[in-house]
């Protein structure tokens, strides 16, 4: 593409030098941004820049840059992974801005998530969780035939759109209480609604959920914020079922 | 006990109690509603109506787990509130809504519900506490709430901040009915646009019908 279509952007990124240091604003100018190249690859631009001007390149997580693995994330203008939908920011292109643009750049805010350095934040907090109880025994030994275990088509649908959650924290971002229900949910129905996730299906739920509240999440108020900004669409339906399937749990659960 | 309590911590039991009180005091603004649409049919039918509640020796009782289903909404709902606060101690430089998932009412919960709160204290203080009138009917001696209501609402922003307080709690309740379905873990793509549909028609009704009383009595002036 001609350098004529190439833009000029004016960045607000936030620089912050470690965990303990108090993070601010900095502003950028960015000139001969290709509308082809990704957002990330924009951010590879002004690294460049930096590091020729013999400044302090910005950190910020990435690594498939194929919208897969749930490394990447920032918050663009106000909303985690930018404007797109279903869409994670490695795979936001720069033609959905515009020439002249000022894009403002933030890290996922939330108290579980610290901040390293600029971008980059720390989402251990939903390994944690993970640990908690996002797992299944499994037989060892010989592989079992398949359709040795039968799942209806509904539930292995279900189980599927909920398995598609990549963990890359879209949710917590964007959840005005930094609540990471719809997180937590899409790992318990993902195991949940298979018959081989069901030895462990009660104590999963509450074992997770408590593993949730002592990190620090906060509440959901059920504004859907975190299904919108999803680049998995995950459901908030999946909430819903984790509501019920805790109440269920808590009042049946023979030891906890 | 304690095992009972852990459970109450957690964040999704406390949005279920929530829930569940939420959604009984929904049901006791249709029946309040109910019972101040009496007014329409005039003094002797209003008055001999909240003569019989007020007199009936229950009421204490259902007074008592009325108030006790508001404080526990009420406390959740701050706990709540300064928890996710907490969540997230370094607020954004930008923060847009994406159009698709929050609406003005959800995201105005703790603002809507701080309003209910402050006009309930004034519409308790005002009207239940407030100025004694006596009426007389088949001989009985009764509290005059009809000339009580009529007399107050003659008073221009009386009706203003009922009417304020009304549209407050429509929005209220036009996020927080199916909220609390959700919440109960309600939630089935069967039902789900009609449980959305009547929560939205029920914020819309609460806050017309409760907003008409006011506008009545205001027009009944001159009489």
């Amino acid at each position: 593409m001609s350098d004529q279509h190439n833009m000029r952007l004016s960045l607000k990124i936030w620089r912050q030098a470690n965990s303990l240091s108090k993070g601010q604003m900095v502003d950028y100018e960015l000139d001969g941004v290709s509308p082809d190249v990704s957002f990330l690859e924009m951010m590879d631009q002004l690294n460049d820049k930096l590091i020729k001007e013999g400044k302090d390149p910005v950190a910020f997580d990435h690594d498939c840059r194929e919208g897969i693995c749930g490394m990447c994330g920032v918050v663009i203008n106000g909303q985690a992974h930018g404007p797109e939908k279903e869409t994670t920011t490695c795979q936001l292109h720069m033609r959905k801005f515009k020439n002249g643009d000022t894009i403002v750049i933030e890290p996922f805010r939330a108290k579980p998530f610290p901040v390293l350095k600029d971008l980059m934040v720390n989402r251990s907090a939903f390994d944690e969780i993970i640990k908690a109880g996002g797992f299944i025994t499994v037989s060892t030994g010989q592989a079992p035939d398949a359709h040795t275990l039968l799942v209806p088509k509904g539930d292995a649908e279900l189980s599927m759109d909920a398995a598609q959650c990549i963990g890359c924290g879209a949710c917590v971002a964007s959840c005005k209480n930094a609540s990471a229900m719809l997180f937590t949910s899409a790992k318990i129905s993902h195991l949940g609604l298979l018959p081989q996730g069901q030895a462990e299906a009660k104590t999963r739920v509450l074992s997770m959920v408590e593993k949730m509240d002592e990190l620090g999440f906060g509440n959901c108020t059920n504004e859907a914020e975190c299904e919108a900004n999803c680049p998995k669409n995950i459901s908030i339906s999946n909430i819903a079922r984790m509501n019920r399937q805790y109440l269920c749990s808590a009042a049946t659960h023979p030891t906890m | 006990m304690s095992y009972l309590l852990k459970y109450v911590k957690t964040s999704i039991v406390k949005k279920q109690l929530m829930a569940a009180s939420g959604l009984l005091l929904c049901g006791f603004l249709l029946t309040h509603m109910a019972g101040n649409f009496l007014i329409y049919f005039g003094p002797e039918f209003f008055n001999t109506y909240s003569h019989k509640l007020i007199s009936n020796p229950f009421i204490y009782i259902a007074e008592a787990i009325l108030v006790l289903i508001f404080l526990s909404h009420i406390c959740l709902a701050i706990k709540v509130t300064l928890e996710n606060r907490a969540a997230r101690p370094e607020p954004y430089y930008v923060s847009v809504h994406s159009g698709r998932g929050a609406t003005l009412s959800s995201s105005t919960m703790p603002i809507t519900g701080f309003i209910i709160l402050t006009f309930l204290i004034w519409h308790v203080v005002s009207l239940k506490y407030g100025p004694h009138y006596e009426a007389t009917y088949n001989g009985v001696v009764m509290r005059d709430l009809h000339k009580l209501v009529i007399e107050y609402f003659q008073i221009e922003w009386h009706v203003g901040l009922y009417i304020l307080a009304m549209a407050a709690a429509g929005m209220h309740a036009f996020h927080g009915f199916w909220s609390a379905f959700q919440s109960l873990g309600v939630n089935h793509p069967k039902y789900n646009c009609c449980i959305r549909f009547v929560s939205k028609a029920f914020g819309v009704f609460v806050a017309l019908g409760y907003s008409a009383f006011p506008i009545y009595c205001y027009l009944q002036g001159g009489n």
